[in-house]
């Protein structure tokens, strides 16, 4: 049984509003004693789902599952999908439009980095239907 | 040296206290790229940039920097600047480069 269940909505409207699932988690995170390694590298997996739900797929539903051990991230979305995963796992590759690179965002670095401070992450992704990315940080 | 003494001896002008008066500089980090700062980016560091839109904002608590500098004389838009207000994010702006402020913080960090 996880020691605590948050679940967010995240509005793929508002870029400027991003942030505000992983800032939630990072507090909560804080008050159960999570190491600052661990909630760390939960803030950055959890901001660039975050970005990339805003970017590509007009917004989605996180889930963050804290147990003694890890924490667990699913990070659902109705968008677009992912065609090619290998290629979008390629740092420095990306589909972001001009507007979000102007963010100091879109330079390919996203899923990189999910992947980077997590310790598992596994991607299912169907073209048209959605994507649904599941990271686990241990603590 | 607190982000507050920083911006008082080099006359930088302060967007926002945040807990600027508070907390210690521990570090510099220069970056552009928010993807790259919040994963290379350490706590306390002073991060440099010219990006001032909300992200930078959201970037600068998730890293937990003691202070945001923009520098070329970029300012905050009036949301950015609630936002920073509200999460309690020290800003300072300098019309310098970022290379300049840099090389002053180092200084005083003794890292030079």
């Amino acid at each position: 049984m996880p020691m605590l269940k948050l679940q967010y909505e995240v509005d793929g409207t508002d870029f400027t509003r991003a942030g505000e699932a992983s800032s939630s988690v990072k507090k909560n995170l804080r008050k159960l004693g999570v190491s600052a390694d661990a909630i760390r590298r939960v803030s950055i997996c959890l901001y660039e789902g975050e970005i990339n739900m805003v970017i590509h797929a007009n917004g989605g539903v996180i889930d963050v599952l804290v147990f003694p051990d890890r924490i667990e991230m699913v990070l659902a979305d109705t968008g677009k999908g992912i065609a090619d995963i290998e290629k979008a796992m390629q740092a420095g590759w990306s589909t972001a439009p001009d507007e979000v690179r102007s963010l100091g965002f879109g330079a390919g670095m996203g899923l990189p980095n999910m992947k980077k401070y997590s310790d598992e992450m596994r991607i299912e992704s169907t073209v048209g239907v959605g994507t649904t990315v599941y990271m686990t940080v241990k603590v | 040296m607190t982000p507050i003494q920083f911006a008082e001896k080099y006359s930088l002008s302060v967007a926002s206290p945040g807990e600027g008066a508070e907390r210690e500089v521990g570090g510099v980090y220069c970056c552009d790229l928010l993807s790259m700062v919040m994963g290379r980016a350490h706590e306390d560091d002073a991060f440099l940039t010219v990006m001032g839109n909300v992200n930078t904002i959201a970037v600068a608590v998730l890293a937990d920097v003691s202070c945001v500098i923009l520098c070329e004389g970029i300012k905050l838009d009036s949301e950015t600047l609630q936002k920073a207000v509200a999460q309690e994010v020290c800003v300072l702006c300098s019309e310098e480069s970022t290379f300049q402020v840099a090389l002053k913080l180092a200084k005083e960090l003794g890292l030079c």
